[in-house]
């Protein structure tokens, strides 16, 4: 079958949903790749390039498949022949208008933003290898236009102290844009109603700053959601401390399906320091910040820049370019089972389901909800530790009384005990703490050897039936016979097996 | 130096020789010189004692006598040494556990015959002149005691680990009370014999103890088997030195002392890793009451397929295949032993991971890893391995249930809660070998076949191991 490349036509969009190297990898799984010409243009990426890797330059809307980021325009749609695929970011969840119109022609369409977040999906999850780039981007943005330093500095020209950045939303855009400004030299602090993302930005390095409420949320779906009321109330009282402090903020926050959840205030962007960067990544959707304005970057009247932009992974083109045509493959790869170059959609399989909006012009979204069960964090483990170390405590004081009547136990019975009978049980207690000792220092791996040694040393009962046999009358002795027998099975099996056993323990 | 002190001599030796055999095996570089160790001491403690056999009044016929009963019992336990699957070991153990305890039951029915039954011969005479008369008694009943329970227990472990009795554990009503009265009229008898020793109470208590040796482990189900071949094992031992004391032979009160320890030792490590005090197993009935009250909708399990599991397997940096009982049944370890030896080579790191409950005896997954010769040195316990899954790409989950169930660590209320359990959830990938979506032993359902990052791959575990070496 036929990959068509589409050139994007919305004059902001850079991006391109392959590369030179992905176009190889398409190859590989047995498709041919048609080109359109310029359409990697502005990610750097040159005609030439494409043809190298073996692509066909020509027309992509007689394809089979097409690869596409933004849906194209309802006239270039008309183009598509029938029963075409077309493969991009439509967005299904809020543009109704565009499902609408896609669902009216004879065509099977697949949004790659609909990737269900599972672990074996993620590598066709392009929200995420976006949302990497966008949070790094807007770092650099925001880097750009803060007129200081991000690290700290002792100079000959005065101290620098480092800047400080709120990053609000700790997903993959968040954990990215922690990475980038703590690699800066930033002092890094990041907020998000999931309390189990606290580790991932300890890791990156950066300080969780939680907030104190009842309902910590525990995701079932991977994403954020809705939070109530009273968390609403104290996160806010926490932005507005942290905006009085901090030099940049980077918000994150995105409820699928939502308008962006309202973070930071007028009030609070009116409290900042003159010369503070503000990024709104979640500007598109309607914002985080009380004032941004999606697209632009602007200026309060305190000095407070908010940037808006929307098209933050695309202003690293060839990087998201190649990240996307990655996700792309990767999809590829999952539909080409036989590797034959031959589309397969599989609706039993929960990933390919999800990302239909329609099939064969029918439509089929909203796909069922995939559960993903995201281990919930274990809930106040310190609650946890405290009866664990009391029962420690517990234990010994449990042992102590046993140990004690065990003494007590041996001790009357030794006191009272005959003479012969003393050095007997002398002997015992003390075997009983030499076995214990030496059994304890036992490699695990040869507990099996060692239940049959034990065995055949258990045997030296047959001691005992020596030393009766031939004393007393037959039927002593026919006894004794039959428990020579079988301690002498067990002397023998016992010590034989376990030589067998030995044997078999090899080093690498 | 006469024979007698000799004797005594010999025996010292040898027990000293037998805690050398025990501390040989706690390391692999020294196990072969334990198991020859404890084979010396053996000669030496038998030489001694025919020795002194024939030094006392022993006559040509029972010299003969002995020799004919050493003589078959050595090849009967040599063929079965030789013969034995590696996997029917616990069921050989359990038998020959069940010979020292029959052997103790007939070393403390000659001691009644020789002394109790005959209250006007010399040896009654010389204990009553010492006043020891009634210890002996207490301690013929004592051993007969032990042995049965050893001995009747044994054999139901046996027929259990072998499939020729069901491993469904029995639930007679009031079972507690059976136990508890039995040991309470064990405790009667034994004040009545030594105040009056008749032989129908001898009789009375041996079939109370095979009674209440049989119905101990008959109630104990099959996946508590560990905990109860090394209980007998103890059993056994304590049983040798019962014998000891009645015969006065420090050498048998030592080696019993050892193996008795020994046995309870393993015990309490099998319990400790299922997070359960001995008398609960020994109570029996685990599991039980978590029956069909668990509706909870763990949501969808995802299956996989061998030679996606190959490319799997192929790709990965780290391996770590968790090896259950089911492994055991199947009879896959070699298949596994081969896999392992093909990843090693495409440089792929593979370990094991043994949870100390695994199979029917301690140590039983070492034994069949060792066999299939998988070398021992990536064969690595729970507390050494549990820390790395979340760093190990693939792991191979065997034949194993209970041992990987994230519930035991997750949900309070789970029946197993609290068993430490190896935590293979934490790996990037999960594959499980299993026949079915059946629960384990514990009865308990396992949320981690329903985890996003688990596949099950359906079958029998040799069959399916051979497909993925086939799609190498």
């Amino acid at each position: 079958m036929i990959i068509g490349v589409l050139g994007e036509s919305s004059p902001g969009e850079k991006r391109v949903a392959a590369t030179p190297a992905t176009v190889g990898q398409l190859l590989k799984l047995g498709y041919d790749v048609v080109v359109e010409p310029g359409a990697g243009r502005r990610a750097s990426f040159s005609d030439e390039a494409y043809a190298d890797a073996g692509a066909t330059l020509g027309d992509p809307y007689q394809a089979d498949i097409i690869f596409t980021i933004n849906a194209p325009e309802p006239a270039r749609l008309d183009r598509l022949k029938t029963g075409a695929t077309l493969i991009g970011v439509f967005n299904p969840r809020l543009d109704e208008k565009l499902v609408e119109d896609l669902a009216r022609r004879p065509i099977t369409v697949l949004s790659m933003d609909a990737v269900p977040r599972i672990s074996r999906a993620q590598s066709l999850d392009v929200l995420s290898s976006m949302a990497n780039i966008a949070g790094y981007r807007a770092v650099i943005e925001a880097a750009h236009a803060f007129g200081r330093f991000f690290t700290g500095q002792v100079t000959a020209a005065g101290k620098v102290p480092p800047a400080k950045v709120l990053v609000a939303g700790v997903g993959v855009a968040g954990l990215a844009a922690i990475g980038s400004a703590g690699s800066l030299g930033a002092i890094v602090r990041a907020t998000d109603p999931r309390p189990e993302v606290a580790d991932q930005v300890k890791s990156l390095g950066g300080e969780y700053l939680a907030v104190q409420a009842a309902d910590v949320e525990v995701s079932a779906s991977g994403y954020a959601k809705e939070m109530s009321d009273d968390y609403n109330e104290r996160a806010a009282r926490l932005y507005a401390e942290q905006c009085a402090d901090v030099d940049i903020i980077i918000t994150t926050a995105l409820i699928p399906g939502r308008p962006a959840p309202r973070l930071i205030t007028e009030q609070m962007v009116a409290s900042m320091k003159s010369g503070s960067v503000i990024v709104d990544m979640a500007a598109a959707n309607g914002g985080n910040v009380e004032g941004a304005v999606a697209g632009e970057a602007i200026t309060t009247p305190n000095g407070v820049t908010i940037i808006g932009y929307t098209d933050l992974a695309g202003r690293l083109p060839a990087q998201a370019s190649q990240l996307y045509g990655t996700n792309l493959v990767n999809l590829m790869k999952l539909m080409t089972p036989e590797g034959d170059g031959r589309l397969a959609l599989d609706f039993e399989d929960v990933v390919q389901r999800s990302i239909t909006v329609v099939r064969e012009g029918e439509l089929t979204w909203p796909p069922p909800p995939v559960s993903v069960s995201a281990a919930p964090a274990p809930v106040a483990p310190a609650a946890v530790a405290a009866p664990q170390a009391a029962e420690k405590k517990s234990a010994v004081r449990r042992d102590l009384p046993l140990v004690g009547a065990g003494a007590a136990v041996l001790f009357v019975l030794t006191a009272l005990a005959p003479e012969a009978l003393r050095g007997h049980l002398t002997v015992f207690a003390l075997a009983i703490v030499i076995g214990y000792y030496v059994i304890g220092h036992v490699h695990h791996a040869l507990h099996t050897p060692l239940m049959s040694v034990t065995n055949a040393i258990s045997g030296i009962i047959v001691v005992g039936a020596l030393l009766q046999l031939g004393h007393g009358g037959a039927v002593v002795t026919a006894l004794s016979f039959i428990a020579i027998l079988l301690a002498s099975i067990n002397v023998f099996g016992g010590f034989a097996v376990t030589r067998r056993m030995l044997a078999m323990f090899t080093r690498s | 130096m006469t024979i007698e002190t000799a004797a005594q001599a010999a025996y010292l030796v040898a027990a000293l020789l037998f805690i050398l055999a025990l501390a040989g095996l706690s390391r692999h570089e020294t196990a072969r010189f334990g198991n020859l160790f404890g084979i010396l001491g053996m000669t030496l403690a038998l030489v001694a004692t025919v020795a002194l056999a024939v030094d006392g009044d022993l006559s040509g016929t029972g010299l003969v006598l002995l020799l004919v009963a050493i003589g078959i019992g050595a090849t009967i336990g040599l063929y079965r040494a030789g013969k034995v699957e590696m996997t029917g070991m616990p069921e050989l153990i359990a038998l020959l556990h069940s010979f020292v305890g029959l052997a103790a039951v007939l070393v403390g029915w000659n001691g009644y015959l020789h002394v109790e039954a005959d209250p006007d011969g010399v040896e009654a005479a010389a204990l009553e002149a010492q006043g020891l008369l009634g210890i002996h008694s207490a301690e013929v009943f004592i051993g007969v005691f032990i042995g049965a329970v050893t001995f009747t227990g044994s054999i139901v472990a046996f027929l259990k680990l072998s499939a020729r009795m069901k491993s469904r554990p029995l639930t007679l009503p009031g079972k507690n009370l059976l136990n508890l009265g039995a040991l309470g009229a064990f405790v009667v008898l034994t004040v009545w014999f030594v105040i009056d020793p008749h032989l129908w109470l001898l009789l009375a208590v041996t079939a109370i103890a095979l009674l209440l040796g049989w119905h101990l482990v008959a109630s104990i189900g099959g996946g508590d088997m560990p905990v109860v071949v090394s209980m007998l094992n103890s059993y056994s031992g304590w049983a040798a030195a019962a014998s000891g004391f009645l015969l006065s032979n420090d050498l048998l009160i030592v080696t019993g002392a050892l193996v008795g320890s020994s046995g309870a030792y393993l015990s309490y490590i099998m319990c400790k890793a299922m997070n359960r005090s001995f008398i609960s197993v020994i109570a029996g009935g685990f599991g039980i009451e978590a029956g069909p009250a668990d509706d909870t909708d763990y949501g969808e399990h995802r299956e996989i397929q061998a030679d996606a599991v190959a490319k799997l397997l192929a790709s990965a940096e780290s391996v770590i295949i968790t090896p259950g009982y089911g492994m055991a049944v199947a009879q896959a370890q070699y298949g596994v032993a081969e896999l392992t030896r093909k990843l090693r080579e495409k440089g792929v790191a593979v370990r094991f991971g043994i949870h100390p409950v695994a199979g029917r005896l301690p140590g039983h997954m070492n034994v069949l890893l060792a066999e299939a010769k998988v070398p021992y040195d990536v064969v690595l316990e729970m507390d050494e391995i549990n820390e790395d899954f979340a760093r190990t790409s693939v792991v191979l989950v065997i034949g194993a249930n209970d041992t990987v169930n994230p519930a035991a660590t997750e949900d309070p209320g789970s029946p197993i809660a609290g068993m430490p359990v190896l935590k293979v959830w934490e790996a990037a990938e999960v594959i499980i070998f299993k026949r079915s979506m059946a629960s384990g032993y514990a009865g308990v359902q396992n949320p981690l076949f329903f985890r996003e990052n688990s596949a099950m791959l359906f079958g029998d575990a040799k069959d399916r191991v051979n497909d993925i070496l086939r799609a190498f």
